[in-house]
């Protein structure tokens, strides 16, 4: 078993520090070293160093983040603006509310140097509505910040500007995806928007905007402390650096855990996560939250967490939220949770998503309680292939990809319904 | 009743709209403000905020409708929003709300007869890792079980 030591720890290298989301304890940690180090950098060298971490954004997508600040047009003469996504709302993901709580003053010099880096002078932390103590706190370390000098003008004595407003959202998973954040921010329900336009062109108001995870950007201060190259040593070759894993479900231990990716989802579960409860067998992992298919315990054992192994078995790594599912506990009552679940959450705009979401889950309703066919499940396949890769956004394939994976992985959980024939 | 903010909750809805670059940014900081002043928005109090944010009512109505944290009817004293995703209920969050209803003689999204309570099956809370998880109005109750929701159910009601 390898394990990540805790003195190799990035992002929560500090976290066990009583009192940590006090900006005098944080600075006592070393906090703010590195933001100021940045306001007095050349911002290219500041993108060049993140493009060079090979860092990919935590917050599902996975999409570099050296090359997002990169696309960012700096001459067009309209502002620019950093969002940062702090709408966790996947299922089975709670890094991010961790980070938070518990670290506010790290997301706020990661805010502060990719602000700097992108030209930007204003933030907003778009934070789900449910998170209400999370939003007392990151509130107070914003205005601990300002009291500091370290956010308003003249920034640490530079004479860049950098404004941070906290903005709740009100209960709407889809407000974590970018463009629907976007819409929200500017006083709309959070409808997504097509793309292209790409935010990093046209976003927030037409303006060019960034939109970071919350864990993306609390690991900025470490990399550019650090150098690129340096968190380039964790990880794997497609996968760099670390990310934090929450484990939930029935294991011993559940939580965030650091690890380098390429780690073995074995390692995650019986090292961090102490293992199934009760000597349970396992039945099933989901991976990376809510959306992304699961895994066999055969793939468990040859699983390792990073961005091309999950490709391979059909998954994602999506946003880290490992959900652990034992062997007595039926399936599909999980997978009618997750249907009602898209199907409450999808925005109403497209119509595959709409209509079908509305559909899967009341065919698993149905088979959930015994009342399925075997149409239905034949069913269930086509109007979740009908879903994927024709809306908006992507919670429409969201909805679609654990179903289709669960009727692929687990065929056998479906055959009672087909008796019902 | 008249349908306008308390002085400070004016000078509040003021401070934040300012931190925005459009008023109506401050869409879902005024609706809150709204809630907490009048327990809930009624079409009375979704005209006051689209008034207030040079808005049309309609498009605050779409708003109160799409976010669920807004609500259009009058609630219990305490909200008891049980999560019902996967987390939770493989953690036992069923057992929790078969609790509730028995111990209230309520069902979903209704309120006891006394006001005090009202009973809701919500989306995942971000609380996975200490699952099953109730949010009493704002506050998260963490690992919870039947025994220690019960205990909870009687100081809410000693706190009249």
């Amino acid at each position: 078993m390898k394990l990540l030591a805790p003195e190799r720890r990035i992002i929560l290298k500090n976290i066990e520090t009583p009192n940590l989301h006090q900006l005098s304890v944080y600075q006592a940690a070393g906090g703010y070293q590195t933001a100021r180090k940045a306001v007095a950098m050349n911002p290219d060298a500041i993108i060049e160093e993140v493009k060079k971490s090979g860092i990919r954004g935590r917050g599902g997508a996975g999409f570099p983040t050296g090359s997002k600040w990169g696309f960012v047009p700096f001459k067009t003469g309209k502002p620019i603006y950093l969002l940062c996504n702090a709408d966790e709302s996947e299922p089975g993901c709670f890094k991010d509310r961790l980070l938070l709580e518990r670290n506010p003053h790290q997301l706020i010099e990661g805010i502060i140097i990719a602000s700097f880096a992108v030209r930007s002078l204003k933030s907003y932390i778009y934070i789900r509505g449910e998170y209400a103590t999370a939003a007392k706190v990151v509130q107070k370390a914003i205005d601990e910040a300002y009291g500091q000098g370290f956010l308003g003008k003249n920034v640490m004595g530079s004479t860049h500007t950098i404004d941070v407003v906290l903005h709740r959202g009100a209960g709407a998973y889809i407000c974590g995806e970018e463009t629907g954040l976007i819409s929200s921010l500017e006083g709309k329900k959070g409808y997504p928007r097509l793309k292209p336009p790409f935010p990093a062109v046209s976003g927030f108001l037409n303006c060019p905007t960034v939109v970071n995870n919350v864990e993306t950007l609390s690991t900025v201060p470490w990399i550019l402390a650090n150098g690129g190259e340096a968190y380039a040593t964790y990880g794997t070759e497609q996968s760099r650096g670390t990310r934090l894993f929450c484990v939930s479900g029935w294991v011993n231990r559940p939580g965030v855990y650091e690890e380098e990716l390429g780690c073995t989802l074995r390692d995650m579960i019986d090292g961090h996560a102490g293992g199934m409860k009760e000597g349970a067998k396992l039945k099933a992992v989901i991976p990376g939250g809510s959306s992304t298919p699961p895994l066999t315990p055969e793939e468990v054992d040859k699983a390792t967490l990073d961005f091309e192994t999950m490709a391979k078995f059909g998954t994602f790594l999506g946003a880290g939220g490992i959900i652990v599912i034992p062997d007595h506990f039926p399936l599909l009552k999980l997978l009618e949770r997750l249907t009602e679940f898209y199907w409450d959450e999808s925005c109403g705009q497209c119509t595959p998503c709409r209509e079908g979401t509305g559909w899967l889950y009341k065919m698993m309703k149905a088979i959930e309680h015994g009342k399925g066919t075997a149409q239905d499940v034949a069913n269930l396949q086509k109007t979740a292939n009908q879903m994927m890769g024709v809306t908006i956004c992507a919670l429409s394939d969201a909805a679609a990809m654990p179903v289709l994976g669960f009727l692929k992985k687990f065929p056998n959980e479906f055959k009672s319904a087909r008796e019902h024939t | 009743m008249k349908y306008e903010f308390t002085p400070e909750r004016m000078k509040e809805f003021q401070k934040v709209k300012a931190k925005y670059e459009r008023p109506r940014s401050a869409l879902l900081p005024a609706l809150y403000l709204a809630q907490e002043q009048w327990k809930f928005l009624s079409d009375e109090a979704i005209q006051y905020v689209a008034g207030l944010l040079e808005m049309p009512a309609r498009e605050v109505f779409e708003a109160v409708s799409f976010y669920t944290m807004f609500r259009k009817k009058d609630m219990g004293k305490y909200c008891l929003q049980v999560c019902n995703n996967i987390t939770c209920t493989l953690m036992g969050s069923e057992a929790l709300l078969d609790l509730l209803h028995k111990e209230l003689d309520v069902g979903l999204s209704e309120t006891t007869k006394d006001g005090m309570f009202s009973i809701l099956s919500v989306q995942c809370l971000g609380s996975c890792g200490t699952a099953p998880v109730v949010q009493i109005n704002e506050n998260y109750y963490e690992n919870m079980n039947c025994d220690r929701l019960k205990i909870t159910l009687q100081q809410l009601r000693g706190t009249t």
